[in-house]
């Protein structure tokens, strides 16, 4: 114990820890396969040719130089940009009147906001059609105008976009401090002026998400333009046509990658928006109580009801239209669109094949990235990894789904890939919808986890009892709503997706809500929304379920919480 | 041998040093606190004691044994959080169970065992509650239960009682100390609460930036303070500034001469320790020592005393003293009164100048 210099200290690794690396370095190489090397092979093939040789930068100049192409994308930018510049200013009216005034039935219209989400993109623009196509009721009020092409492509994704814009623009409406609107008031500005001042720089955060976010999904929705954009192109379709029509993978790819970059743009807008908007609530900030206001109230009640309407109008029409005989001209009641043996070969398939790949998605993938959240979070050491693993979590955010599932193809349909079997498999769909929709369910898991008291690891070792142990018996138990979330957000999702998935499918694998699409393709248009409404009523039993169990199997089990 | 064995540890997060060097050692069966103000390292060095966060150098032997590279699992202790991190989904015996269930016990001797410690910590009907059903007292008393059931050699408790209020804080004080004594367990407790640590430690290590500023028994610890930093945060304590007169001689403020024993060169600047109630009134006389006149500048009454501030003016000084209710009615002491006072030579302490603050 002399003078000679204190030795450092090389940490051994637990049992424990190592079991958690093992975990962690399985994650990476899932995450990898399935998520980073899919799109590495679409970058890749957007400099090579179809003999796979590098050409640099050629199929861009090709892509630049095809004029049907370039219009294509000008198509989707004012297309993109004129949706947002209406739905954002909507949904932020409606948000502002669920949040800041005094109306009755708040919940109702929240609900009623909420249900497009319930369904395929592709049912607004059926109904568009239904209304305004050639066979529609209201087809008179266009003029001589066309549904198909621009407008109804815009007139459908702004149902389409409208409950998602909403949800942020009501979360980023519902964090304000009272304290300031209180401060306003005594300094003595106008309702006006504390709009400008207090509200609107409030939500700005929440508004640039909101923009961001709606600009992204108009560009990469496949089903609206894909019903109603007629002679109308947009990069969606493009890709589409490029790929399964001409088997020009490499233009496809190009395609794809233009795709690609408004999309990470806008999740990196979105990400500092949101840190952004976090910090502004203190903690000791005082929730914001609405005032009645009648002038105003009134003004946004009708309003709303004028949305909601709509919302109600939109999604009726397609119910309707599931149960009538012949549109326009026989309008009496029949079931027989829901005979789906009689439109298409695979009868009810799937739909029971949908449902299939939601449960196993949803179920596979709440456990697996519960699993993996709680790995990354509660480790110690392996930071490289770690970093490595969390990058690739919340990379999927970033990429949208018709740019996944054609890395997919381009990576599993390699022959030379050795999973190559999966392709054509429920397998791939399964995996590639959790692939899809994996950040916000690691966020959500992350979320919870980090609620949980830092220590528990720490005691349990310290008691010499194996973390998964623990992991079994409290992590999990504590955080069984959070679970149960993951596992409906990826149901639903798994139940309305299409721009994926469309790559991907075989004859034996097709989904509920590709089967809309090919149905509509022959002209079964009431078949197609037959179909449709029944992806809406799985999706609404689906949430009424979650409240079920939350209110009573999940209340049992958590009563741990009540004092 | 000693049980604990703390050497030069030393803990880095990044470009800052938490620890730097810290050496101490605990003997089997004492209670050891960690005394310090908030960020000195005293949480650092308890996880690095539990291997929770090992430290960047330096060796930590436990009961012989080598334990610095070994992870929390494979070393002996028991812990309890200031968050006390109970298991809410489990009830109060299956939390106290908990290190038991593992160990592939029966699961009668379990329960006896758990039954056991609820009635050691005074929680023998509360077996079935849930965590949430139970006050912080008794959270705390859970939690305690819960990390000595595994009978492990050495208990670390970080600021167990600091989200309790005062009373309940005050009886747990004593209940934990008597458990402590009753098991002989070897335990070490953060805090920095210092009327803690007088009260409920065998032995004080009080810490200051990363570093051991004195470790000693309380009495020690207040009586006799290693540097200017402990006699400042142990206690209150009146500084005067001064200078060394001579061998046994220094100078307060602008001029007394006053004995104290010192080890100072002459001439060097110094600080003179006082506590408030070592201040003498009471029996003072033309040959007491180190006498001069003070006016009553402050009274503030506390309870069972007073705390006087007195004003001096040879030499310029203002300092504390602790005056009992009795004193005050026999010497008739009030506001704006003059008296007499010394400061007894035995209890001044001296430090160099402006060492701490
Ligand atoms: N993980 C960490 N990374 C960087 N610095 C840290 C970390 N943990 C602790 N520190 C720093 O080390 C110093 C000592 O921290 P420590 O938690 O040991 O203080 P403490 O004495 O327990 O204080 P308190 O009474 O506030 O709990 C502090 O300055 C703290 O900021
Ligand atoms: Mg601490």
């Amino acid at each position: 114990m002399a003078l000679a210099e204190a030795t450092l200290v090389k940490p051994k690794a637990s049992s424990d820890d190592i079991v958690m690396r093992a975990g962690i370095a399985v994650v990476l190489i899932l995450l990898a396969l399935f998520v980073a090397a899919p799109l590495w092979t679409l970058l890749s093939k957007s400099f090579h040719n179809a003999d796979d040789k590098w050409v640099g930068l050629d199929n861009y100049i090709r892509y630049v130089s095809t004029p049907a192409l370039m219009q294509s994308l000008w198509n989707s930018l004012w297309i993109s940009l004129l949706t947002t510049a209406i739905v954002v200013p909507l949904a932020f009216v409606y948000a502002y009147a669920l949040t800041r005034a005094m109306l009755p039935g708040k919940a109702l219209f929240q609900a009623v906001a909420l249900i497009p989400i319930l369904a395929p993109s592709l049912l607004p623009a059926m109904s568009m059609i239904y209304l305004f196509g050639n066979q529609g009721m209201l087809k008179q009020l266009l003029g001589g105008g066309e549904i198909y092409g621009a407008g109804g492509i815009v007139a459908s994704q702004v149902f389409y976009c409208f409950p998602h814009v909403l949800m942020i623009l009501v979360t980023a409406l519902s964090m304000a401090d009272q304290r300031l609107y209180e401060a306003a008031e005594a300094l003595g500005a106008s309702r006006w002026r504390i709009f400008w001042t207090v509200t609107l720089p409030g939500a700005r955060y929440g508004l640039i998400s909101a923009i961001f976010v709606c600009f992204t999904l108009v560009l990469t929705d496949f089903g609206i333009a894909k019903v109603i954009g007629g002679q109308f192109n947009v990069l969606a379709t493009d890709v589409y046509k490029q790929v399964i029509g001409q088997q020009n993978f490499e233009m496809g790819a190009v395609v794809g990658l233009i795709l690609l970059a408004p999309a990470v743009l806008s999740f990196f807008a979105d990400r500092y928006a949101q840190k952004r908007q976090v910090s502004l609530l203190s903690a000791r900030a005082v929730p914001y109580a609405p005032k009645r206001q009648r002038g105003r109230d009134a003004l946004l009640f009708v309003f709303c009801l004028v949305i909601a309407g709509l919302i109600l109008v939109i999604i009726g029409i397609a119910g309707w239209a599931s149960l009538i005989k012949r549109w326009p001209y026989n309008l009496s009641l029949t079931l027989a669109n829901y005979d789906f043996e009689n439109f298409d070969p695979t009868g009810w398939g799937p739909l029971w094949t949908s449902l299939k790949m939601a449960a196993l998605a949803a179920a596979i993938g709440a456990i697996a990235i519960f699993t993996a959240a709680w790995l990354l979070e509660k480790s110690r050491g392996f930071h490289l990894v770690r970093n490595l693993v969390q990058f690739l979590a919340t990379l999927p955010m970033a990429v949208p789904g018709l740019v996944l599932g054609l890395g997919y193809i381009f990576f599993f349909n390699s022959p030379s890939n050795p999973l190559n079997f999966l392709y054509g498999t429920l397998a791939i769909l399964v995996i590639n919808t959790m692939a899809h929709f994996y950040t916000v369910a690691h966020v959500t898991a992350v979320t919870a986890l980090k609620q949980l008291d830092a220590e528990f690891e720490a005691v349990s070792a310290s008691l010499k009892v194996p973390l998964p142990v623990t992991f079994v018996r409290v992590t999990v138990p504590i955080c069984l709503p959070a679970i149960l979330d993951i596992f409906v957000y990826l149901f639903a999702n798994a139940m309305t997706t299409v721009s994926a998935v469309i790559f991907l499918y075989a004859a034996e694998t097709k989904l509920a809500s590709i089967a809309v699409i090919s149905m509509d393709e022959s002209g079964f248009n009431a078949a197609a929304a037959a179909m449709a409404m029944c992806i809406v009523f799985v999706s609404l039993a689906t949430r009424l379920l979650h409240l079920l169990l939350e209110r009573t199997v999940l209340a049992k089990l958590q009563r741990w919480r009540k004092r | 041998m000693p049980y604990l064995e703390v050497d030069r540890v030393t803990k880095r997060f990044g470009m800052f040093t938490a620890l730097e060097a810290v050496s101490l050692s605990i003997e089997r069966g004492e209670f050891v606190c960690f005394l310090g103000p908030s960020g000195c390292g005293k949480t650092t060095l308890l996880r690095a004691i539990a291997g929770l966060d090992p430290q960047t150098s330096g060796t930590i032997r436990q009961d012989g044994r080598d334990v610095s590279a070994l992870p929390p699992s494979e070393r002996d202790f028991g812990i309890v959080f200031q968050s006390y991190a109970l298991f809410p989904n489990l009830s109060v015996a299956d939390n106290v169970g908990y290190g038991l269930k593992s160990r592939r016990k029966p699961a009668a001797e379990i329960k006896a065992r758990v039954s056991e410690l609820l009635a050691l910590v005074g929680l023998p009907t509360q077996g079935e509650k849930y965590p949430a059903q139970l006050s912080g007292g008794q959270q705390q008393r859970v939690a305690l239960a819960r990390a000595l059931a595994t009978s492990p050699g050495l208990l670390l408790l970080d600021e167990p009682l600091s989200a309790l209020d005062a009373r309940v804080r005050a009886r747990l004080r004593g209940e934990i100390r008597g458990l402590q004594r009753r098991l002989g367990v070897t335990t070490i407790m953060v805090t920095h609460d210092q009327e803690e640590a007088l009260t409920m430690a065998d032995r004080i290590v009080v810490m200051n930036h990363g570093r051991i500023d004195q470790i000693g028994t309380p009495e020690e610890i207040y009586g006799k303070p290693a540097s200017a930093f402990v006699a400042d945060f142990v206690g209150s304590m009146n500084f005067l500034t001064g200078r060394v007169a001579g061998p046994g001689r220094i100078t307060l403020g602008d001029g007394l001469a006053i004995d104290c024993s010192h080890t100072m060169t002459p001439g060097s600047e110094i600080r003179v320790c006082l506590r408030p109630e070592d201040v003498q009134v009471r029996g003072i006389t033309e040959n007491t020592a180190n006498r001069f006149p003070v006016t009553i500048a402050e009274l503030e009454f506390l309870g069972s005393f007073c705390r006087a501030t007195l004003r001096a003016s040879a030499p310029e000084v203002t300092l504390t003293a602790d005056f009992s209710i009795n004193l005050m009615r026999d010497l008739n002491v009030g506001v704006g009164k003059t008296l007499d006072i010394a400061l007894p030579a035995d209890r001044l302490r001296v430090f160099a100048g402006e060492a701490a603050g």
